[in-house]
């Protein structure tokens, strides 16, 4: 597998490794793949006022997964809600020029961001949680 | 630590040449270039006399006859005559094969394809060590069987079956025995007579000589083993494969099979050493890490084992300048875990996680230290960024947690 540097810069130097106190009402968590799938990324963020303040993510996966998590957390932080959601897996496949291949890995940040923003909602809808 | 250093632990997909084995081969390029089929002048009668020098040495290591020793262009080729060649040279007997789920390729597919033609196919269950069951081979054995292939030493753990056991119980059930001794000729003992095998492949690139070329030993006696070819033409190697000889090829195979052989033992008792440091290593500095296959009946450099909740791609790009293989999907062309591990039960997420480590002839401690060092460094390193580490050390079950897959 040859990598684009981008991949490889992530990899090596991933921004936002770590975890958020999942039971806070400011975090929403997103956990998806399975490891018998050789993918699961964990990403979380933290809300105030309706923007992202904090983002932080772990992944089992490939490289390409990795830096696909990485970045997702990296362009979360300082957006707003309504603008988190339109993130799409296609510009992840852009920004880290991954191979056909590897589209997978997009599509599960993109999916990793969705569970985070739902979780995060969900907890708002029930405010004593 | 220098990351720029190249180690090269992936002896099991294929060597260098050795150099004693070049030269051996260099004058069969310049002055020896004769066609070995050319019988009118001296410059085919020298290539027939080193291509049949060759042949007589090579059988030799394996206890076979000269004649017996067919030459192919690589296992995979030894492997598709024996087993399309001996189905169809014996269809009137029966149409029904035998192999394993651990096999390499070149065996399961050609059996895969004679399915589609007709032929039914018993593939035997492997147990966590990658064995065979031999009372579940004898009962897989039918009337209508003509054909029993397992490999002597697997590509990717390493595990050495019984071959010389599984050659009795073909001989008393009056079938044939093919086995793929591409990874262990020239490394354990082979005899052809000892183990009662009738049809055994092998490859030169496996063993320090050169790519292309490999080999099929064909019993001449007791039983006459004949094949149907799947090479038609100019009628070479009595028929049974037609084309060419690759004489300098063939030569460097014969010369790599025989320094393989003068230096057996020390090599293997060498390798052996180093490859138990290096399982050392990582069993000392490392928690969650499983040796997959057997440890009692394996190859002596080979180390395959799982680093869990760490995914076996992504651990290969933290060990640049360090040659090795993965299980994972992700280095596979089929985004599939290694259907071998699979077999074995080991689990999709244990095989994702798997690496092979096969070491070499010259394979030195200080490499051994530098790879561990580096694997080790790597696996925690992506351990700090694995959810599933994390959940492993929360106490948490991961067999109990829904997934989502996908
Ligand atoms: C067990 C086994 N069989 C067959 C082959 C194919 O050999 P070749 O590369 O000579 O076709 C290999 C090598 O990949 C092997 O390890």
């Amino acid at each position: 597998m040859v990598y684009s540097e981008k991949v490889i810069d992530h990899y090596q130097h991933p921004r936002n490794v770590g975890s958020l106190d999942k039971s806070s009402s400011e975090v929403g968590t997103g956990v998806v793949g399975a490891p018998e799938c050789g993918d699961v990324m964990k990403l979380q963020i933290q809300v105030e006022d309706g923007v992202i303040v904090d983002a932080k993510f772990k992944t089992f996966g490939c490289g390409s997964a990795i830096a696909s998590s990485s970045l997702a957390t990296e362009w979360l932080k300082g957006r707003t809600i309504e603008e988190a959601q339109q993130i799409r897996n296609v510009d992840i496949v852009e920004e880290l020029a991954l191979p056909p291949v590897k589209i997978h890995c997009s599509v599960l940040a993109e999916d990793a961001i969705r569970s985070a923003l739902e979780d995060w909602r969900k907890k708002q809808s029930q405010p004593n949680a | 630590m220098n990351e720029s250093r190249r180690v090269y632990f992936d002896h099991q997909a294929t060597c260098p040449v050795d150099p004693r084995v070049l030269e051996a081969m260099l004058p069969f390029f310049r002055e020896t270039f004769g066609n070995a089929a050319s019988r009118s002048h001296s410059y085919g009668w020298d290539a027939e006399r080193a291509t049949d020098q060759a042949r007589e040495s090579i059988g030799a290591a394996i206890g076979a006859s000269g004649r017996e020793i067919v030459f192919t262009s690589g296992a995979t080729e030894s492997n598709n005559l024996a087993i399309l060649g001996a189905a169809r040279m014996y269809r009137d007997k029966g149409k029904h094969l035998i192999t394993c789920g651990t096999e390499h390729k070149a065996v399961l597919d050609p059996m895969k394809f004679l399915e589609h033609e007709g032929w039914e196919v018993t593939v035997l269950d492997v147990d966590g060590l990658g064995r065979i069951d031999l009372d579940a081979l004898r009962a897989a054995i039918r009337p209508d069987t003509t054909l029993v292939s397992l490999m002597h030493a697997n590509n990717e753990i390493g595990t050495l079956h019984p071959i010389a056991k599984i050659g009795a119980i073909c001989k008393e059930k009056g079938v044939l025995f093919h086995t793929d001794a591409t990874q262990s000729v020239g490394k354990v003992p082979v005899d052809v007579e000892a183990m009662g095998v009738d049809l055994l492949s092998a490859s030169a690139h496996k063993i320090y000589g050169p790519k292309g070329v490999g080999m099929l030993y064909v019993r001449r006696r007791a039983p006459r083993v004949r094949l149907d070819p799947i090479m038609h033409g100019g009628g070479h190697e009595r028929g049974l494969r037609s084309g060419t000889l690759n004489v300098p090829g063939i030569v460097g195979f014969a010369r790599a099979l025989e320094l393989c052989l003068a230096e057996r033992d020390s090599d293997s008792a060498r390798v052996g050493a180093l490859r138990d440091r290096l399982q050392r290593r990582f069993e000392e500095a490392l928690t969650h890490v499983h040796v997959n296959g057997d440890q009692e009946n394996r190859l002596a450099a080979n180390l395959n084992i799982s680093f869990e909740f760490v995914e076996g791609e992504s651990l290969l790009m933290g060990m640049e300048g360090i040659a090795v293989s993965s299980g994972s999907a992700c280095t596979s062309a089929s985004l599939e875990p290694s259907y071998v591990l699979r077999a074995l039960g080991v689990g999709d997420e244990l095989a994702h996680s798997s690496v092979r480590f096969s070491l070499g002839r010259a394979s030195t401690e200080d490499e051994v230290d530098y790879v561990a060092a580096r694997t080790i460094a790597a696996v925690t390193r992506l351990r700090e960024m694995s959810p599933l580490y994390e959940m492993a050390l929360e106490g948490i079950d991961l067999k109990t947690v829904q997934w989502t897959g996908h």
